[in-house]
């Protein structure tokens, strides 16, 4: 049964409560991520366009950190895109809450798809199936609304900050640090283990090749690795 | 360290459209059309493929120390691992290895 008497208004400020704890998340990676882009040596202008036009912290600091090794640009653009290919799999995902919107708004919603956003409404659309369309896209954006204005401040308050950092706090060291801290927790299951190792001792065993071409190939034996142990350990449990 | 200008607009114009035409794909694009299982396996490990790697030659060999092996950072590494994994918790491990970061440098002296 479909709901009679859609309430995009209450949906919104559902979306908005269940979006707001994200701001504990998102606040910290974005000063982050603005004091290192800072450090790295880009402009205000460039990181805001980036952080603005982007909103994919993970992939945008792999870009940094990529340039900041002089890799040949369409290297960094193959690496850091990769990071960001999951985001297909939410746009998929969608397409039977969402599909039948407006382009003008699916374009809205594809560039709000940000991992926090997707999480809670494709939970929500999943426990209330009764949901109108209109509720649906209310929940997304409602979800929304505390996170993307908390990502740009948060970027310009940490590009300010940053140059205000002596050099002695070891900041050069917060990216590694930064990409370990959001990497632990994506490691929920024993595949994902084993393609976290792979990546690790080929990107190692391969550092001597240059322009990082040897992280591109750890990349895509990792990913290989962890399908493989999935369909293993799905064998063995059957 | 200096970084050419027009590079980095390049890379930030590209990963705004491609970063964009990933999360259009199948809503905006394809439509309603299922990914084949094995193309979703893949996916799946996507993040975990790329990042793991990308760190780890910037822990073994930092660039702050001339990439010589540092006892502070390895340490700072271990602890977010095992924060990050065990408590799930992405500011903890971010606390955690700094502040183990700065014990061990003073330690050390």
């Amino acid at each position: 049964m479909t709901n009679q008497h859609p309430n995009p208004r209450a949906a919104y400020w559902s979306g908005f409560r269940t979006g707001a704890p994200f701001i504990l998340v998102v606040a910290p990676f974005a000063l982050l991520f603005g004091v290192v882009a800072q450090e790295a040596g880009l402009s205000i202008l460039q990181l805001m366009s980036m952080t603005v036009l982007v909103i994919a912290g993970a992939a945008q600091l792999t870009a940094l950190a990529l340039l900041s090794e002089h890799a040949p640009t369409v290297i960094v653009l193959i690496t850091s895109l990769a990071v960001n290919l999951r985001m297909a799999m939410y746009s998929a995902a969608m397409v039977p809450h969402l599909g039948k919107a407006k382009l003008s708004t699916r374009l809205w919603v594809s560039y709000f798809l940000v991992d926090q956003a997707f999480a809670v409404s494709i939970l929500k659309y999943e426990e209330t199936p009764d949901m109108a369309l209109s509720e649906k896209l209310a929940f997304f954006f409602g979800a929304m609304s505390p996170v993307a204005p908390v990502w740009y401040a948060g970027t310009l308050a940490g590009a300010l900050l940053g140059s205000q950092i002596p050099p002695e706090y070891s900041l050069d060291f917060a990216v590694p640090i930064c990409f370990i801290a959001i990497t632990g927790p994506m490691l929920r299951t024993p595949a994902h283990l084993v393609a976290a190792f792979v990546s690790v001792s080929v990107a190692l065993l391969l550092a001597w090749i240059p322009y990082s071409l040897g992280l591109l190939v750890a990349a895509v034996l990792a990913m290989i690795a962890g399908a493989q142990t999935e369909v293993l350990l799905a064998r063995r449990k059957a | 360290m200096i970084l050419d200008q027009t590079t980095i607009w390049i890379v930030i114009a590209g990963l705004a459209v491609g970063t964009f035409l990933i999360r259009f794909s199948f809503i905006g694009l394809i439509g309603d059309r299922e990914l084949p299982e094995w193309v979703l396996r893949h996916l799946r490990y996507t993040a975990v493929a790329v990042l793991p790697g990308l760190i780890a030659p910037l822990v073994v060999w930092p660039a702050a120390t001339g990439g010589n092996p540092d006892a502070s950072r390895m340490a700072a590494a271990v602890v977010a691992f095992v924060v990050g994994m065990w408590w799930k918790s992405v500011i903890g491990a971010f606390i955690g290895a700094m502040s183990t970061l700065y014990l061990v440098q003073y330690l050390m002296g």
